[in-house]
């Protein structure tokens, strides 16, 4: 091996160690015997039982899960004729700023994006009465918003990957556009979709900042419960929990990147 | 066609009321003060008998730049971002270089793994890193028993803990970009370089690192512009002296309760990062037009 190669793979093997080694440690530790989280005293499930007896936390855990699953969905419909909008639609009046619109969410800072769309909250229910109260409806309507930018960006970029002849076929065989639509392009995009639908849902069971400020009283959500704990240092329960989420969301990721990667049936044209 | 505007209008309908609508509102509360009632500010606008009123003022903003605390917390997230970006670039950039040459078998692979930890959570990966960083942490203890360390390592609570925690879950953002644009790199240049007697060094800087300039400019701003305003980094990492605004942000809202200071804070924030919200739009809408 020459020394080019071995300085190459050591930048690899060190970035990846990085990456890797802070979670892999804080999973070992979850199986910790002892209180302290960085002195070694044995293997056990002890932190998972006293998890699994924490309602509080779990209740937390079933409520993120939830909003989690509806936000996504809503993500992944909007998303979808959002990318639509993106990838296909040409020209059209204020075509800049759509695009402007759907890349906001996804750079601007947290804190930003939390407390303009509670303002936006607080002053329709002062207009409409709607929403009735804040809680789990914002949560997912706040959580909807910046995860269809995210779907749409998946799915814009799987459609720059497919040429439209398929579609341009079934038009010239009679096909009316919404059938077009349902027959070919959605199940083309299904992949895309999916892996979409599978990053909005974790970035919603991740989402701390925007959700700790669009809640009301009544719906506390997983991330405020492991925030409220991790500020006063690390506990072994929280290490477990994040075993378990670590484990779930990993295999997510999986699946939504096999998807994502599976080769396209219909090749690039040209 | 009609399947096309309705796949504009919808989503560009929602956008418009749960997107642009708020930092129009958070604009004009900006301008309002706090009371105690519910909402916890004054009103902006009236209507009395059908006669419209304006009672916003700026004095809001007069006192924020009157408080050096405000002041020393924008220049804190901004000193704190731009080193924390460019770190980032100085890890990212090995990295997806490595990546960009490799074998395309396991490209995919190499991608994968980079892009995974993105996909765990951002708060247990920086959770992961008090139990690392602590005096009695893990590196601690480590680098003490082997003799490298004679006393604890002072590093959690301060800003030095914060540019760890950024680099490490700002990676794939920066190493994405520069992935992208070094895998469209020509490589056949840098032979030429060498026949002609280029040592890869002066390669590297007169044709490499130019030739990845937009992907440098566009993971530094995607980095740049939400670690300006990171509240969590710096509120389980950094220690009392670690200003930043979306940390003040958070506490005008939640402890203070001040509505329309913290609303006025997070205008400035925007108003901040415009350049850089502005320059990423053009340098994507240059990279659109590329492809």
């Amino acid at each position: 091996m020459s020394w080019r190669k071995i300085a190459l793979m050591s930048v690899l093997g060190f970035g990846f160690a990085f990456l890797y080694l802070p979670i892999l440690i804080l999973i070992i530790y979850s199986f910790n015997d002892g209180r302290l989280v960085t002195v070694w005293a044995g293997f056990s499930f002890k932190w998972y039982g006293v998890l699994f007896r924490n309602g509080a936390l779990l209740d937390a855990a079933f409520l993120s899960l939830r909003l989690a699953a509806i936000s996504g969905v809503l993500a992944a419909l909007l998303g979808t004729l959002a990318g639509l909008a993106l990838g296909r639609a040409g020209k059209y009046p204020g075509r800049n700023l759509f695009n402007a619109l759907v890349a906001g969410p996804l750079v601007l800072p947290d804190v930003l994006l939390g407390i303009s769309m509670l303002m936006l909250f607080v002053f329709l229910e002062g207009w409409i009465g709607w929403p009735p109260q804040r809680g789990a409806m914002t949560i997912v309507l706040a959580h909807t918003t910046f995860g269809l930018c995210y779907v749409a960006l998946i799915v814009q970029a799987r459609l720059v990957g497919l040429n439209g002849q398929l579609e341009e076929a079934a038009m010239d065989l009679g096909a009316p556009p919404f059938k077009t639509l349902m027959v070919i392009t959605v199940p083309m995009l299904a992949p895309a979709i999916i892996s979409g639908f599978l990053l909005a849902f974790t970035l919603s069971l991740d989402d701390l900042v925007i959700a700790s400020f669009v809640t009301g009283p009544g719906a506390t959500t997983l991330p405020m419960k492991v925030f409220s704990q991790a500020r006063l240092g690390v506990k072994p329960e929280i290490n477990a929990l994040a075993t378990i989420l670590i484990s779930i969301v990993t295999t997510i990721a999986i699946v939504g990147a096999v998807l994502a990667a599976r080769p396209q049936k219909s090749g690039k044209g040209g | 066609m009609t399947v096309q505007r309705f796949s504009v209008l919808v989503p560009l309908a929602w956008l418009l009321v749960f997107f642009l609508t708020p930092f129009i509102l958070i604009a004009i509360i900006s301008l309002a003060d706090p009371i105690a009632a519910q909402p916890p500010y004054t009103p902006v606008f009236t209507l009395d008998h059908g006669v419209p009123g304006f009672h916003g003022d700026l004095g809001k903003y007069d006192y924020l730049f009157g408080q050096s605390l405000y002041i020393k917390a924008f220049k804190g997230s901004l000193r704190i971002a731009t080193i924390a970006t460019f770190l980032c670039l100085l890890v990212a950039y090995p990295m997806a270089y490595v990546i960009a040459r490799s074998d395309e078998k396991i490209r995919p692979m190499l991608l994968m793994g980079v892009v995974l930890p993105f996909w765990t959570s951002f708060l247990i990966r920086i959770y992961a890193w008090i139990g690392l960083l602590s005096d009695n942490g893990i590196i601690s203890k480590t680098l003490m028993s082997i003799g490298l360390l004679h006393e604890p390592l002072h590093v959690m609570r301060t800003d030095s803990a914060v540019f760890i925690g950024v680099v490490y879950a700002y990676l794939p953002f920066m190493i994405l970009p520069l992935y992208s644009t070094l895998e469209r790199m020509d490589w056949r240049l840098l032979d030429a370089a060498a026949d002609l007697g280029a040592r890869p060094i002066e390669s590297f800087f007169k044709i490499t690192l130019p030739l990845s300039l937009p992907g440098i400019f566009a993971g530094c701003l995607l980095v740049f512009i939400p670690v300006t305003g990171e509240f969590v980094i710096p509120e389980l990492l950094g220690g009392p002296d670690t200003l930043m605004i979306g940390k003040v942000l958070w506490e005008e809202f939640f402890t203070r309760r001040d509505w329309p200071a913290a609303s006025a804070l997070a205008v400035l924030l925007v108003l901040a990062l415009l350049p850089a919200i502005i320059g990423l739009q053009t340098a994507q809408r240059a990279a659109d037009g590329d492809a």
